[in-house]
């Protein structure tokens, strides 16, 4: 049987970065192969390439033993290459139906067959075990339910190769061992299915073959039966990298951030927050824990003055504060690490080195009244690349132009590097390679070690195990549960916050 | 919320017709000749609105829709008197609107440039050469006459208002409603949408982007060619300079009030129709008194309250100005 996929000598230098040099791969029917590598290594180029979406400086890529032609998505797509991107490829104001008939509508005469695209979709649905509603409009859906129709959109035309880059960034733990197991039905009806995931033990669980890729370059070719996580983690980082954090015993002072009886809205003006207390002490890491969509974001955003609140209180240091913006929550002492990084963390078209002081801009020694310090800001970011380890030719080269994982650093340096009493870190490790969430916990426990009271906010519930001092579950908007997390039950955490016990 | 809109756009519609209906008890004549004068005034602007809502449903800013009919117009009138053919200025009208188009989609597919600059230049290039090409004292060979619809033409009120206009407003009328199921029912219609409002999920699904923004908006402008052709060979008659005074900005505000919708932005420009018969009949009545500028600037005034009412409360196509890159999501 010849290859599905192959892949042969393929290179793309983009300004700056060789994001591929010289990959050669190929992929057989039923075999899932697991590409692994830190952000920026080059996966989504490789993976971009063999979609037609971006093309290769040399380099040849055959689907099906036929050579691909850059642009041509569409005789891609009718070969049997299905793809489910990172970034999910849905228009948000569409129907869930719309979405995934895009490109290869049913017709009767010159109009869309609705009826027919709708019993065509339950139909895949059934199939695969993945129920969607085809009317459902996508904005309104959770990330889990966009992930499905994503995956659907790909299953449509009868795929013989299922390209999956990172599906399980957002997902919650059922939903992930669902769909690995779907994953592993695929192969076993004889999918090809390339793998892109940082979850190390995901790639361990459903590979058969792992490909690894740094700086653009193959480094070589392993099975989960030859190596283990740990393994796999060096070869990713090119050094051996503490999986397990080390977590000392909190010395938990005072109450710094207190929460009384918080309601918020959410961006549709429906109450996502539905009173919630919760006191933050000194020298502690609180995680929340919580499958995505249940208040966490609103709660986070009203603490930090992106949100208004509707009710409760807000008291830090033992002053209660009023509604403020996020200036004044960075005033009354508290730094924030947004979910979005892209949207809230930086500003993408400044450079590195003034990202690094967004926070501080108009202060000494960055200004000096009106005028800004260039010699200063700097030296500062000089100093900052260095230590949080932001892989860059230069800090003048804009954000922009930096992987996730560097991007992430870059918001958390700018916000450790004023040490302010409260830390609150939201998803602060998604999409980020195992080498950056190693550094990344450790500053978060180090912020905590030198005395800050820091509320970490994740889907991940190993994160939050491994790194809480106490662990908060929140679930349709409220607090239903804390624990200590010396001794927590996994699946108990688990089921809390699916709402199953209460 | 768009429950609330709809429901609000009922509420409209139904003030409107038993105002309607009122009037026609108090007065069948005068009332069926003000909706039928209010038709010829709203077509226009309808027709440029489409132009608004291929180019910006499919990722593009128009705002050289002024330009666009100027020119087009411009052009229809010349012809039309050098080939001593309406027809042929029509079809060079057309041709026209498509080249406007072709240019603007030059500009902002191609060179990825600023939409709003790109249409500000189409702008600049239909008054300069407008202006520059202007002869005065020229009379058209004919216009598109009026031809009542067998039938139809002969029901009560509707008749008069809808059936018995030329060729030219049947056109629009046929080019609104396809545009309206061809947006919402067709493939063309999702993959335009799916252009205008996430291009890259297009893209990865095997549409091309540019392809269709360049189709897209090509037709646009043949709309746009239409639209001056209407004005120029079946409305008016003669052409002079700033002719079409401000309809493709005025169109863009009805294309917002009607929320991107062919049929919405028919509805807001009958709604304008009306407004401007309504107050041309109370100046004939002589019910009241005011200076004709005055009704003169009721379109402008009318497009700012209706901004105002709409703004914040509309979502424009999400994509709509951005140059798309591939490979980027």
């Amino acid at each position: 049987m010849s290859a599905l996929l192959e892949i042969t000598g393929v290179s793309k230098q983009y300004p700056g970065v060789l994001a591929n040099d010289n990959i050669s791969l190929s992929v057989s029917a039923g075999e899932v192969v697991a590409l692994l590598g830190e952000n920026g290594a080059g996966k989504s180029t490789l993976l971009k390439a063999v979609f037609g979406l971006v093309k290769p400086d040399s380099g040849e890529i055959k689907i099906g033993g036929e050579p691909i032609i850059f642009g041509d998505t569409a005789g891609i797509i009718s070969r049997g290459v299905g793809m489910v991107h990172q970034h999910f490829q849905l228009v948000p104001v569409m129907t869930v139906a719309e979405n995934i008939i895009l490109g290869d509508e049913p017709k009767s005469g010159l109009f869309i067959n609705m009826k027919a695209a709708r019993a065509e979709i339950i139909a895949l649905s059934t199939r695969y075990g993945l129920e969607v509603d085809p009317d459902a409009v996508i904005e309104d859906l959770p990330v889990g339910m966009q992930q499905r129709v994503e995956i659907l959109k790909a299953l449509r035309k009868d795929v013989k190769l299922l390209i999956l880059d990172e599906p399980t960034a957002v997902l919650t733990p059922q939903e992930i061992d669902e769909l690995l197991s779907v994953v592993r039905n695929l192969a076993k009806s004889g999918v090809g299915i390339v793998l892109i995931t940082h979850k190390l033990h995901e790639v361990m669980a459903v590979a058969d073959r792992v490909v690894v890729l740094r700086g653009g370059k193959l480094i070589g070719t392993t099975s989960p039966k030859e190596t283990d996580e740990a393994g796999l983690a060096q070869m990713m980082v090119g050094r051996s990298v503490v999986l397990q954090v080390n977590r000392t015993e909190a010395k938990r002072g005072g109450v710094v951030l207190e929460v009384k009886g918080m309601q918020v809205r959410d961006d549709r003006k429906i109450l996502s927050v539905k009173g919630v207390d919760l006191a933050l002490h000194k020298g502690e890491i609180l995680g929340i824990a919580g499958v995505e969509g249940n208040g966490q974001r609103e709660f986070v955003e009203a603490i930090c003055g992106m949100r208004h609140r509707e009710a409760g209180e807000v008291i830090i240091n033992g002053v209660a504060t009023k509604n403020m913006d996020p200036h004044g929550a960075h005033e009354a002492g508290i730094s924030h690490i947004p979910e979005d990084r892209e949207k809230h963390g930086l500003v993408s078209s400044y450079s590195i080195a003034d990202n690094l002081i967004l926070n501080q801009f108009d202060q000494e020694p960055f200004a000096k009244g009106w005028i800004r310090n260039l010699a200063e800001i700097s030296k500062n970011a000089i100093a900052m690349v260095a230590k949080f380890d932001i892989r860059t030719p230069s800090p003048s080269n804009t954000a922009s132009s930096l992987s996730g994982g560097n991007k992430q650093k870059v918001v958390v340096a700018r916000e450790l590097s004023e040490d302010l009493p409260v830390l609150i870190a939201a998803q602060p490790t998604r999409g980020v390679d195992v080498g950056s969430i190693e550094f990344i916990h450790n500053q978060l426990l180090s912020a905590r070690d030198r005395g800050a009271a820091v509320l970490l906010v994740s889907a991940e519930l190993d994160e939050i195990l491994s790194l809480s001092d106490r662990i908060a579950v929140m679930s349709g908007g409220k607090i239903v549960a804390i624990v200590d997390s010396k001794g927590a039950d996994r699946n108990y955490i688990g089921r809390l916050m699916a709402g199953l016990d209460k | 919320m768009i429950t609330l809109v709809k429901r609000r756009g009922s509420y409209y519609f139904l003030a409107v017709t038993l105002a309607t209906l009122y009037l026609y008890s108090q007065s069948a004549n005068i009332t069926t000749s003000v909706f039928s004068i209010a038709v010829t005034f709203a077509m226009p602007l309808a027709l440029a609105a489409m132009v608004g809502i291929m180019c910006e449903r499919t990722g593009i800013v128009n705002i050289g829709i002024e330009g666009t009919l100027l020119l087009s117009s411009f052009v229809a009138f010349y012809v039309a008197i050098a080939a001593k053919s309406i027809l042929i200025g029509f079809v060079a009208a057309m041709a026209t609107g498509v080249a406007m188009s072709l240019l603007l989609a030059l500009m902002s597919v191609t060179w990825k440039m600023d939409q709003i600059i790109a249409g500000t230049i189409l702008n600049i290039l239909a008054t300069g050469l407008t202006s520059f090409f202007y002869i005065q004292g020229n009379m058209l060979p004919s216009m598109f006459k009026q031809k009542p619809i067998p039938g139809l033409s002969n029901l009560p009120f509707f008749g008069d208002v809808l059936f018995k206009h030329g060729l030219l407003m049947y056109l629009g009328f046929v080019v609104i409603i396809t545009l309206y199921y061809g947006l919402f029912h067709t493939p063309w219609g999702l993959r335009t949408r799916s252009v205008g409002e996430h291009p890259s999920s297009a893209d990865t699904a095997g549409v091309s982007v540019s392809r269709m923004r360049y189709v897209n908006v090509a037709v646009a402008g043949a709309i746009g060619g239409l639209c001056g052709s209407y004005l120029v060979l079946e409305l008016v008659g003669s052409w002079n300079r700033g002719f079409t005074a401000g309809k493709g900005f005025t169109a863009l505000a009805l294309m917002i009030f009607g929320r991107w919708n062919p049929m919405g932005a028919l509805a807001a420009a009958m709604f304008f129709g009306l407004a401007q018969a309504g107050a041309n009949q109370l100046m004939i009545n002589g019910t009241v008194n005011i200076p004709p500028q005055f009704v003169g600037i009721l379109p402008y005034v009318m497009t700012i309250i209706v901004l105002a009412i709409s703004a914040g409360k509309v979502r424009p196509p999400a994509a709509e100005g951005q140059p798309y890159e591939k490979g980027q999501s």
